[in-house]
């Protein structure tokens, strides 16, 4: 293999019934910077059926070059297809790395492309920089549960490939009417040779509330007490314009929904707020939180682990401090200040 | 007739874990070996198909000898037999790695009883990845369904089956040719406690174990650490987040401090109007 061959930056980018999945976008700035780094390209890669008409908005988020698969047989995302759409355009144009999102999208489809390249997968990356003169890829990622951040080479193969968790890099502010070089791409896969089908898709609508795209998380823990202490979250929540997270142990009591579930089994938020209310801080907790912009805990044991990974603490009873809380929350945003 | 293989892990239990201060490395021996939790639920799974329509459930480990523990807690959830690859050969694998001497070990229970499903966990709570479970099935070249959350039908006759795929917001019904390879999540079912039988039956249970000399046509140079293209250049313990500012007074004053310290980012309130 001659690493010379291999040269640029590749995102793989997701699509969603004709929305770019925001990870997609975040990947296109950390990969400016790699490719900047290295003096070579940036491209997207998407995949879909009518997607082309995308590509401008993936020029405005960064990219040099698009290489684009639009075809009926792409309409919804297999492993089968997309790998041979991604293998083929790989094998074509020799990327130097290729990031995907860390969703599960992303991460199907790139561990079943890094087998048959064969090349080397970091999964769950959550920090990437590259060696300017070697390009190797250095791509950061936690491991046993967090408890230990572990730095991952790709030194024999190319491409080098990366999961990255949603919301930990950054998208860059889009530059309107910026171009770049749209490439169409073609494969022949037929639909009687695929061996899975997509008979239905089922959105379901009481899953609306996606905690990890929410600004200000209010997350509340055992501590709560019962199902109506819980309400006091909910509360909080409703008066800060934000959503509702949880602990564990308060999924599995059934106060909540398990997709409220914040964590290492749960979801990873990234809000610019996060409460953590009657939550002790577990390390499967914390990690699931641990990148939030101001973490706030209210927990009423001073020696509680979570005021360790807080921001703010306030050492109190719960039903106390928080109907204070959406009291004054609520004189101050909806009041005169801001109208939330 | 089904026969189904479960591929399952034995890990250390990330949640007592302790890290040295001094080394930052992880002290293996302060934390108890227990069945990937996710795996619990593949055999499961695996065990309630069996029971619904008949057949035989095996699984397989890649892992040093006291990962026989392992296996006999997936014998007490309802496996019918056991195997494991342990050699030194396969030390230091990453998951392109694993997968290769997973599939080959996967080839050989096939020539035994043929195979027609293979479930795998989610991920496991030590490497975390997932990528394990679709790097056998491109393999062995059957399809890979990810985040499985219920199995709806299973036609051996046939030759297919139908899943639902968790998506972000709902799900996807997937019809697939068989054999397949599942990765499944927790909430596809529970683990119930194990029975008295199945208990008695563990306690004695001897897997079958190979090392590589009993697998066939094996490319040495794609095992273990060899083998993988992705190599751990350092590790470190992720940065201790600076303790947390504890406000001072009663409670009213302390949340007139959080209330100015919030209120202070307006910014945040006023992006958030934004996008409404
Ligand atoms: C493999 C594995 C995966 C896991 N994944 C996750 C995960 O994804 N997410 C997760 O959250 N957990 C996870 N856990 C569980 C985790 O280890 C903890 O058990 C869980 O987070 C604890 O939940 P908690 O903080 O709500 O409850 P507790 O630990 O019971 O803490 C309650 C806290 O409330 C405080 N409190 C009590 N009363 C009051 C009051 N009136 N006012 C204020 N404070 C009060 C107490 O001081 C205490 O600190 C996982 C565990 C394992 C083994
Ligand atoms: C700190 C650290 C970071 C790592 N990061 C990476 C990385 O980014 N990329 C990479 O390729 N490797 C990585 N590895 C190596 C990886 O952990 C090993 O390859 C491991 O053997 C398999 O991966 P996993 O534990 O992530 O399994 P997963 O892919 O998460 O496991 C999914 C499922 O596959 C099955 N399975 C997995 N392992 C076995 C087994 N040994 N026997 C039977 N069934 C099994 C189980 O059903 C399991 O639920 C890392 C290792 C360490 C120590």
């Amino acid at each position: 293999m001659s690493f010379e061959d291999y040269s640029g930056v590749w995102v793989f980018i997701e699509e969603n019934e004709g929305k770019i999945a925001p990870v997609s976008l975040e990947l296109l700035g950390a990969g400016r910077t790699l490719a900047d780094k290295r003096g070579v390209e940036l491209a997207g890669i998407m995949i879909g059926e009518n997607v082309t008409g995308l590509a401008d908005t993936i020029f405005e988020y960064g990219a040099d070059t698009v290489y684009v698969y639009d075809q009926p047989i792409f309409k919804l995302y297999r492993t089968e297809s997309f790998m041979k759409a991604l293998l083929h355009c790989s094998e074509k144009y020799k990327p130097e790395i290729i990031l995907y999102g860390a969703t599960s999208t992303g991460k199907d489809l790139a561990s079943a492309v890094a087998t048959d390249l064969p090349t080397g997968l970091t999964a769950d990356t959550t920090e990437l920089d590259v060696e300017e003169d070697t390009g190797l890829l250095l791509a950061s990622r936690p491991a046993f549960g967090g408890n230990i951040m572990a730095t991952i080479l790709c030194k024999k193969y190319r491409p080098q490939m990366a999961t990255v968790r949603p919301k930990v890099m950054k998208a860059l502010q889009p530059e309107k009417g910026r171009n770049g070089k749209l490439v169409p791409e073609q494969i022949d896969i037929k639909e009687e040779d695929m061996r899975t089908k997509v008979l239905k898709i089922v959105r379901e609508t009481t899953k609306k509330i996606r905690i990890d795209e929410a600004d200000i998380v209010v997350a509340g823990g055992k501590g709560l007490g019962s199902e109506q202490g819980f309400e006091l979250v909910h509360q909080l929540a409703r008066t800060l314009g934000g959503v509702v997270g949880a602990s564990r142990d308060v999924v599995e009591a059934g106060w909540i929904g398990h997709h409220h579930q914040v964590g290492q089994t749960g979801v990873t938020v990234t809000p610019k707020i996060y409460f953590a209310i009657g939550i002790s801080g577990a390390i499967q907790h914390i990690v699931g939180m641990k990148n939030s912009g101001i973490i706030i805990a209210i927990n009423k044991d001073p020696d509680a682990a979570i005021f360790n990974s807080c921001h703010y603490g306030i050492v109190g009873d719960a039903f106390e401090i928080v109907p204070l809380l959406v009291k004054e929350f609520h004189k101050a945003l909806h009041g005169e200040e801001v109208e939330v | 007739m089904l026969h189904i293989v479960a591929c399952i892990k034995q890990v250390p239990d990330t949640k007592v874990i302790k890290m040295n201060p001094k080394t930052n490395t992880m002290d293996r021996a302060s934390a108890p070996a227990i069945l990937n939790p996710y795996d619990a639920h593949a055999v499961e799974e695996a065990v309630r198909l069996k029971n619904k329509h008949g057949g035989c459930v095996s699984v397989v480990t890649m892992g040093p000898p006291p990962a026989v523990k392992a296996i006999r807690k997936c014998i007490e959830i309802g496996a019918d037999e056991g195997y494991m690859i342990s050699d030194r050969a396969f030390a230091g694998a990453d998951t392109l790695a694993t997968s290769y001497a997973l599939t080959k070990a996967i080839n050989k229970i096939s020539e035994i009883k043929p195979i027609d499903l293979i479930i795998c966990g989610k991920m496991t709570i030590d490497g975390d990845t997932g990528q394990v479970g679709p790097g056998i099935a491109r393999r062995l070249d059957i399809p890979p369904l990810t985040s499985v959350n219920k199995v709806v039908e299973i036609q051996k006759e046939d030759g297919y089956m139908v899943v639902h795929r968790k998506l972000e917001d709902g799900h996807e019904v997937v019809k697939t040719t068989l054999p397949c390879l599942l990765s499944v999540e927790k909430e596809i079912n529970e683990v119930p406690y194990s029975t008295f039988p199945n208990m008695l039956k563990a306690a004695r249970y001897q897997p079958v174990i190979w090392s590589v000399n009993d697998l066939e046509d094996i490319d040495r140079k794609q095992l273990g650490l060899k083998g993988s293209p992705t190599i751990v250049a350092k590790v470190w313990a992720p940065p201790k987040p600076e303790g947390g500012k504890l406000f001072e007074g009663n409670s009213d004053e302390q949340v007139q401090q959080l209330l100015s310290v919030v209120l202070e980012k307006k910014e945040l309130f006023t992006e958030m109007r934004g996008s409404k």
